[in-house]
């Protein structure tokens, strides 16, 4: 089968044209984010480096890190380097406390989103025909829309079927004949499962390929999706505040590694302790520069994503660098059935209720192919009560308020004072028995 | 006329209960009565003992979370009918009773009913009202 490319000289051009193009963006963005974002013209003031610094690629590590607490010290708008009467859409994703992380988009940035995301579907073997099943979120969350625009672009069907309903999708994906399968990996399983549990055959079914994302899963978990849904599973890689999906995605000719859109998206290995800039090839913090976006561009934004970058050749002729598929996190994030939850919002949440003291552990676990989240929360004597009534009542609050914020379920254990392991006087506050 | 009662919270694993009346004992605290609360995840220990004061301190230091409620020590007839006819009087009122047990010993012929109102002091004058007997925690204490 001969490679099918949606933008063939770049994605097969050579390095040094490659980093050609990368360098002229790189300063170009500089220049423009210095004058029109305080917050980074700040930064790159501290660190004594001025836009007409940048004078190769090298010079990026000249540059100040981005970090998620940059973007809720600027909340909602403030790291925006475009007017909003510019900006044509906002997503947002888990902040580390109580206000999410937003992102904005102009037109032609939602025109890029498409083309790097209808890059990744064709790169996955997608293309114009394909009936796309596209069962990622729609709503504030970038993987539906993101997606949405992409197949539209590449002019495949999109089927806008959202999350949920799974017996409903069972039904669409018969009827409509979906060849092409967009989901968190987990929620394939699931799919699998009702199909198992509704005596539909997939192998009976039309699809063909599954795009699956927005949370870790192994080889392990490719092979079963694979053998359960009569498909090929590959990955895709992508975060909000770099774009959303289509930052980088696995072709059908290697396991190893996702092709990175470098001409957009530039990326590094870091140690997450020092801050180095580590060697090809080795293992560290994924780090990502936004070459091209206008509304909400980053320099060196630190994903806390834990990979490495591949500069092999691949045999599908893609020149663009690959990133292997990630293997943890420099920071505690925990994804928890596609939604990232940091044990900081869960802090937030309880600190926010009269009374209780922000004591807890969250326990992940992974029953069937569904993650469950347990907050298990030491009962102090300020909430104590004699009544069953009024001690559930508060487990329930708490539940209802980690839904609210978080937009995820999970449930309240109550439990003893001190029960909660501590190391070295440290709490740990997750216990994560997923074996992904 | 209240009587002073230690709650304390439980969770739901082996060797709670014993450790409590462990410490109790191991400070010379006698347990009077009790009674134990639970749902799937949780319990609550209700307890009247002859040292208040102690007991709450000893659990606290024992690391349990501990609450002190006041409640009330109803003398009940100890025959047919005794304790419908003082929850007939409760319903009457339209009292708020959250939950009762037994005491132990018995007051000379009759039960002791262990009461916790939402209206304390309203309860107490309703049933005195009508004539039940109200124990005090030093009277309890000495059955």
């Amino acid at each position: 089968m001969s490679t099918l490319f949606w933008e063939e000289e770049i994605e097969t051009l050579p390095r040094a044209g490659l980093q050609s193009i990368q360098l002229i963006r790189l300063q170009h963005l500089i220049a423009r984010v210095y004058t029109t974002v305080k917050p980074y013209r700040d930064k790159m003031e501290a660190a004594g480096v001025r836009p007409e610094d940048i004078t190769s690629l090298d010079d990026l590590t000249r540059l100040p890190f981005t970090v998620k607490d940059d973007l809720r010290d600027n909340y909602p708008f403030g790291m925006f380097t475009t007017p909003m009467d510019e900006v044509v859409r906002v997503h947002a994703s888990s902040g580390t406390t109580g206000k999410p992380t937003v992102v904005g988009y102009t037109e032609k940035d939602i025109n890029l989103w498409a083309s790097v995301m209808a890059r990744a579907l064709t790169c996955a073997g997608a293309h114009r025909g394909d009936m796309v099943h596209n069962a990622y979120g729609y709503g504030l969350f970038t993987g539906g829309l993101g997606a949405h625009y992409g197949v539209e672009k590449m002019g495949a069907t999109v089927i806008p079927v959202s999350g949920g309903n799974t017996k409903r999708q069972i039904t669409i994906m018969k009827d409509f004949g979906s060849t092409v399968l967009l989901s968190t990996p987990s929620y394939a399983l699931n799919l699998a499962e009702a199909m198992d549990e509704l005596k539909v055959d997939p192998a009976a079914l039309s699809l063909r390929v599954g795009i699956f994302g927005a949370e870790p899963w192994s080889e392990n978990m490719r092979e079963e999706v694979e053998r359960k849904l009569n498909l090929k599973a590959v990955d895709i890689y992508g975060l909000s505040e770099v774009m959303g999906p289509g930052v980088a995605m696995e072709c059908l000719q290697t396991t190893r590694g996702m092709h990175v859109f470098e001409d957009h998206f530039l990326p590094e290995i870091i140690d997450p302790d020092t801050g180095r800039v580590l060697p090809p090839g080795e293992q560290g913090e994924l780090v990502f520069t936004t070459l091209t976006k206008e509304a909400f561009p980053v320099i060196r934004y630190r994903t806390r994503d834990i990979s490495r970058l591949i500069y092999d050749t691949c045999e599908c002729g893609r020149t663009l660098v690959r990133m292997e598929k990630v293997t943890g996190r420099s920071d505690d994030m925990l994804i928890i059935r596609g939604v990232n939850v940091f044990p900081s919002q869960v802090e937030h949440v309880l600190m926010g209720i009269e009374g209780v003291e922000p004591h807890y552990q969250i326990v992940v676990e992974r029953h069937g192919n569904l993650d469950t989240m347990l907050v298990q929360v030491e009962v102090s004597g300020s909430v104590f009560s004699d009544e069953i009534r009024v001690l559930e009542r508060l487990a329930k609050t708490i539940e209802a308020e980690i839904k609210d914020m978080l937009g995820v379920t999970c449930k309240v254990k109550l439990v003893e004072p001190r029960t909660i392991q501590r190391s070295e006087g440290k709490a740990q506050r997750v216990i994560d028995k997923r074996n992904i | 006329m209240r009587v002073e009662q230690i709650a304390v919270f439980l969770e739901n694993k082996a060797g709670r209960l014993s450790k409590i009346t462990g410490v109790l004992a191991e400070n010379g605290i006698n347990i009077r009565s009790l009674s134990l609360a639970d749902t799937a995840d949780f319990g609550i220990l209700r307890l009247i003992v002859d040292k208040v004061e102690d007991a709450e301190r000893v659990l606290k230091e024992g690391g349990f979370t501990v609450g002190k409620t006041n409640v009330i020590a109803v003398e009940v007839p100890d025959k047919v009918g005794g304790l419908a006819s003082v929850l007939k009087i409760i319903e009457n009122a339209a009292l708020n009773l959250e939950y009762m047990y037994a005491f132990v010993n018995k007051s000379g012929e009759n039960a002791v009913m262990i009461f916790r109102f939402e209206e304390i002091e309203e309860a107490i004058q309703v049933l005195q009202d009508n004539g039940i007997v109200i124990l005090s925690g030093a009277e309890i204490c000495a059955l």
